[in-house]
């Protein structure tokens, strides 16, 4: 008997071995161990068996043949399946660079990068975001900004005028700057005031390499009480190195604007020590604050502006400005 | 302002001469408000040197040269070939060696004519950049050394010029001594302006006369008359200045007369007495369509607002502050002199000179503002340096100043509170500081209390109030020693709520593969038509080009354009939107511009733009209906809709029409959609509430249904949800069949509904109802259900 089971488990774990498929072990599963199975066979002839040791020895040979066979099952099982999915793997291979191009996301304009990372620093600075409309009253674009009726820098705006039925002729302008959002955010709101107004402009310009007719400014205001030219050079200070970095600078230096006294330049020191010119600034001239319904005495602020345009041009070292309004996929896609 | 360094250290009392570092100068006037735009180093021409005529030689088969030898001190005859005439053997002069760069950009080569080379070029005075002669070669004095820079022998050293921008509001310094004044001051040195002699009289001799008939234009015109005058040419250091300072030497008087302008910023007119009639001046105004010929050559046409010089016999000989008549021109003859030192009211000056396209060196000053009261310094300086090359140069006595209403007062001064600086400029100044920032630039103090007087200097016309005096403080203090602090806002940065759903509108449409552009909202005349939209626009009354005279109505021109543009750069199927202002034409004080949206799907059908618009409407909380009998004008008319939300029409979404294409010559098809944002932006729509998840299982339900073409999908849509009830959590439309077996005007809309209860498993006599009254809802719009 005890040969016979020993014969019985080395043929199972032969065939066992034998096996080549998933579906073979099942098969062998099925015969080996199931009811009627080779090792259940030898089972039923324990019971003619001589002695009870004779019986539980043969019983404790059968128990193990079939944990044996059962084990070599499952790792025969588990061999094959290991096998069948690296097999299966194998044949799925894919070459990843072999990328077939097809619609992906669609790009910012230069512009609206630079602007909206503008907007953010100057949220970050505790700033509101003003907006106004582009074609403007003269009185808004000019007379209020201290530029009154005749006033020799109006000439240096170029300006376009529109030929609109609901105002006197001449009355209508493109807004020259951004500054006329400074005039209609204090009428509208009165102080104290911290806004930036980014905003499209125009002038009379002939297109070329650096210049558009159209282009863009973001101006800043800010009204409070006890403002100082000393605030001005801290708020440039902050954006620079918000804007460009820790290791940047800025600076002031005297410069005239009609709407601003004392007016300035600022420019933002490089980490190379090079200057780079930026834009304008200075203290809110009385006249301006008093043309947008603010006592003077009460109350000073000043204001800073400068092109948006020409900040992308010079983040992307984009060799004509012209190239950035043409609308050519080819360019937008490189940003 | 071009400014020569060695000139301008005349005025400057610095111990070191300004060239000596150019970084340091250069900022101390950027930090006065006058920066440097351009540096140039300027002196003799490198590589031009003294030599000697040995010989000269005519050859036989050139008539209008002749062959020249010379020796440049090494005792070596280098040949040259020459075209002047005007020396002899044993002048000195000076000889451009090979490789010398000329000022006007030639570079000297040994190429010579008939074969024979030349060995250098010998050099006239305008080839020097030295005047105007190119009558013959520059004749050096003769006890000249060989060899050396010609340079050194006519004086022109190594000089520097920095070109300052000048601000509007400072005509001062546009003059070296405006720009000195200043800068003495901020390097506390001392300001040296030239001191000229007062003019010594002469006993009789030619008047002249003045009748200011516009004194409110012309504020002071003073007249003087200069005989004994010999035309020569200039000095060669006064010609040198000159020339550095981009003029070109002409002769004596006009030389000095520009150099006193360069000085003393005083523009000044030197007319030939001989050719002014009846000896004297009459100020007025032009009469419309009076015609003067200008010192340019050019015949102006003048307006009553232009303001002409005439003679006494009431003929015009100048445009007023702007330029001198070609009449009464200084000839090589010219041996008296009328000067006129006047002073012009600005903003006239200003509106003549664009109105006639005319600028001037004097039009530049008088329209921002000359000093009314440097005359008399002017003139002075005038008679010492003309006197230098007229020994026998006399002014006759009886010159005229007469003055008119337009002169400003000479005294002029502003109250200033010392508190009212500090607060302004965040300082911390007291009046006893004041005088040490302002006295040295003619701002005096007078006062040590709260509120100081301070004068106005008169060749700082821009300077009139408080407010302007504490920009001169700030100057002088300096805007660098102003500390840097950051205001306490009490009010806190954020974006409103139209400016954050722009961003989310424009990522929603970046994510969905739109790119965005920015086209130029100016259009031609018939770009709107040509788009198939009216044609009623607001135009530019002064635009550059006609092809950019409208204002735009709508976006969808410009991205049409630039559709063009990418198909015929082999770039098809671009997709592009933009957010930007339109412009339409009706509204009161100002037109009612608004913000809209233009999509514009290149090679895609009317589907991909409800696409666009459904993905907005859902993520951005914004409904409208898509109202297909109202086609919006210049898009497909079968295949295009208008976006209604209540009864605003606030978009269009569909096709552009077939004629609307050809017309942009674009070739594919273009979905379009476009929304007004007044309508998107300004309202946020409340958060959604969450609604609960079924745990239970779902099922599928897929249904096709036969329905007429007129009857829009939405309303079967619409009746399936209203037939399913609250078991249907999803409505799907998979498939889209017209064709055979269906008949005429008919389709097949095949929908997956997925339900689904909240409380507990589907049964099938759930699903048989939801069909049974799917089917009910839908046959009232005759669909028939296909089995």
């Amino acid at each position: 008997m005890i040969d016979d089971i020993r014969a019985a488990r080395d043929a199972a774990l032969e065939r066992i071995a034998a096996a080549t498929t998933i579906d073979d072990v099942a098969t062998l599963d099925a015969q080996l161990l199931g009811k009627r199975g080779d090792l259940a066979q030898l089972k039923t002839r324990l019971g003619a068996l001589a002695t009870v040791d004779e019986r539980k020895a043969a019983g404790r040979q059968l128990n193990d043949a079939t944990s044996a066979a059962a084990a070599a099952l499952a790792d025969r099982r588990a061999a094959l399946g290991a096998a069948e999915r690296a097999r299966r793997v194998e044949a799925e291979r894919l070459d990843l660079t072999e990328y077939v191009a097809r619609a992906g996301r669609g790009r910012p304009h230069l512009v609206t990068q630079a602007w909206e990372r503008l907007e953010d620093v100057f949220v970050g600075l505790g700033f509101q975001v003003a907006e106004g409309p582009e074609i403007e009253t003269d009185w808004h674009n000019f007379e209020a900004l201290n530029m009154g009726e005749g006033h020799p820098a109006r000439s240096d705006f170029d300006t376009l005028f529109v030929d609109h039925a609901g105002a006197e002729p001449g009355r209508t302008v493109l807004r020259t700057h951004t500054s006329p959002v400074q005039i209609r955010t204090m009428l509208a709101s009165g102080p104290p005031i911290y806004v930036i107004a980014p905003g499209r402009v125009f002038r009379r310009d002939t297109p070329d390499s650096t210049h558009m007719p159209v282009f863009h400014q973001i101006e800043g205001l800010v009204v409070d009480r006890g403002i100082t030219l000393a605030h001005l050079a801290g708020t440039i200070e902050a954006f620079t190195k918000a804007f460009f970095g820790s290791e940047f600078s800025s600076r002031l230096r005297p410069s005239y604007f009609p709407f601003t006294e004392p007016s300035g330049e600022f420019d933002i020191r490089t980490p190379k020590g090079t200057w780079l010119e930026l834009g304008g600034c200075g203290m809110v001239h009385p006249n301006v604050l008093r043309a947008g319904g603010i006592d003077p005495e009460e109350w000073s602020g000043f204001a800073f502006g400068f092109g948006i345009d020409r900040m992308a041009k010079e983040r992307h070292a984009v060799d004509d400005i012209r190239d950035m309004f043409t609308g050519d996929i080819r360019f937008a896609e490189q940003f | 302002m071009k400014l020569l360094l060695s000139w301008l250290d005349e005025y400057v009392g610095a111990e070191a001469p300004l060239a000596t570092d150019i970084d340091a100068l250069s900022d101390t006037l950027a930090m006065l408000g006058l920066p440097v735009e351009d540096v140039i180093r300027t002196g003799a021409v490198a590589g031009v040197v003294t030599a000697r005529v040995v010989r000269t030689e005519q050859h036989p088969d050139a008539a209008k040269v002749q062959r020249v030898w010379v020796d440049a001190g090494d005792g070596h005859q280098r040949h040259v070939w020459c075209g002047a005439f005007n020396f002899r053997s044993g002048d000195v002069v000076p000889l451009a060696t090979l490789g010398t760069e000329m000022p006007d950009g030639r570079t000297i080569t040994r190429r010579g004519i008939l074969g024979i080379d030349s060995d250098g070029m010998l050099c006239s005075a305008r080839e020097l950049g030295l005047g105007d002669d190119h009558s013959g070669i520059l004749v050096l004095p003769e006890d000249s050394p060989l060899g050396v820079p010609y340079g050194d022998v006519v004086g022109l050293h190594a000089d520097v010029i920095v070109d300052v921008d000048v601000t509007r509001n400072r005509p001062d310094c546009l003059s070296y001594v405006g720009v000195a004044r200043d800068l003495a001051a901020k390097l506390g040195v001392a300001f040296t302006p030239p001191r000229p002699p007062v003019p010594v009289l002469a006993i009789g001799g030619p008047l002249t006369t003045v009748d200011l008939v516009a004194g409110d234009r012309c504020g002071r015109f003073t007249s003087s008359v200069l005989s004994g005058v010999v035309i020569a040419p200039s000095a060669t250091w006064m010609a040198a200045r000159l020339t550095a300072a981009g003029m070109r030497p002409i002769n004596n008087v006009v030389d000095v007369s520009n150099y006193v302008m360069l000085e003393l910023g005083q523009p000044n007119h030197a007319y030939d007495l001989a050719t002014l009639g009846g000896s004297g001046f009459r100020v007025r105004l032009a009469r419309d369509g009076e015609r003067l010929t200008t010192l340019d050559d050019v015949e102006r046409v003048l307006t009553v607002d232009d303001l002409l010089i005439c003679d006494a016999t009431d003929a015009p000989i100048g445009l007023g502050g702007i330029m001198g008549g070609a009449d009464t021109e200084i000839s090589d003859t010219t041996t008296t002199v009328a000067l006129e030192v006047a002073w012009f009211a600005p903003m006239a000056i200003g509106r003549s000179v664009s109105r006639l396209g005319l600028r001037s060196e004097a039009s530049a000053r008088y329209e921002r503002g000359v000093d009314p009261y440097v005359a008399d310094t002017a003139i002075a300086r005038f008679v010492e340096l003309l006197g230098e090359t007229c020994p026998d140069l006399r002014v006759v006595p009886g010159a005229v100043d007469a003055r008119g209403s337009g002169l400003p007062p000479q005294q002029r001064s502003s109250a200033v509170r010392v508190a009212q600086i500090n607060r302004i400029l965040g300082t911390t100044l007291s009046a006893s500081d004041l005088p040490a920032l302002l006295d040295p630039i003619g701002f005096t103090v007078s006062g040590t209390g709260d509120v100081v007087e301070v004068a106005l200097p008169s060749w700082r016309p821009d300077s009139t109030e408080e407010i302007d005096v504490v920009e001169e403080v700030g100057r002088h203090y300096g805007y660098d020693r102003i500390g840097k602090a950051m205001p306490t806002s009490t009010l806190h940065g954020r974006l409103s709520v139209p400016q954050q759903r722009r961003r989310q509108l424009r990522a929603i449409l970046l994510g969905l593969g739109v790119t965005e552009a920015m086209p130029n909202p100016f259009l031609a005349p018939d770009t709107l038509v040509k788009a198939g939209l009216p044609g009623d626009a607001l135009r530019i009354t002064n635009p550059l080009v006609a092809e950019e005279s409208v204002l735009r109505t709508s976006l969808r021109p410009g991205l049409l354009r630039a559709i063009a543009f990418n198909e015929s750069h082999r770039r098809p199927g671009v997709a592009l939107f933009e957010i930007g202002h339109v412009y339409p034409p009706a509204g009161g004080e100002l037109p009612d511009e608004y913000e809209a949206l233009g999509v514009v799907l290149a090679g895609h059908e009317a589907p991909a733009a409800v696409a666009v618009w459904r993905e907005i409407a859902t993520a951005m909380g914004v409904g409208a209906r898509i109202d297909q009998g109202r086609v919006p004008p210049g898009l497909h008319a079968t295949r295009s809709a208008t976006l209604v939300a209540g009864r605003d029409a606030i978009g269009a979404v569909g096709e552009a029409a077939p004629e609307v294409l050809d017309a942009f010559d674009i070739t594919e098809r273009v979905a379009i959609l476009e929304l007004d944002l007044r309508a998107v932006l300004e309202r946020e729509p409340k958060p959604a509430a969450w609604k609960p998840t079924s745990r239970h299982p779902s099922s599928d339900l897929d249904l096709a249904f036969v329905l007429a073409d007129d009857v829009p999908a939405e309303k079967l849509d619409k009746a399936i949800r209203q037939g399913a009830g609250a078991l249907l959590v999803d409505l799907v439309l998979f498939d889209v069949y017209r064709g055979a077996g269906l008949g005429d005007g008919r389709r097949s809309l095949a929908y997956r509904l997925r339900l689904q209860a909240a409380d507990r498993n589907l049964t099938e006599g759930d699903i048989a109802d939801v069909r049974a009254k799917v089917t009910a809802a839908t046959s009232r719009l005759g669909a028939e259900l296909r089995s």
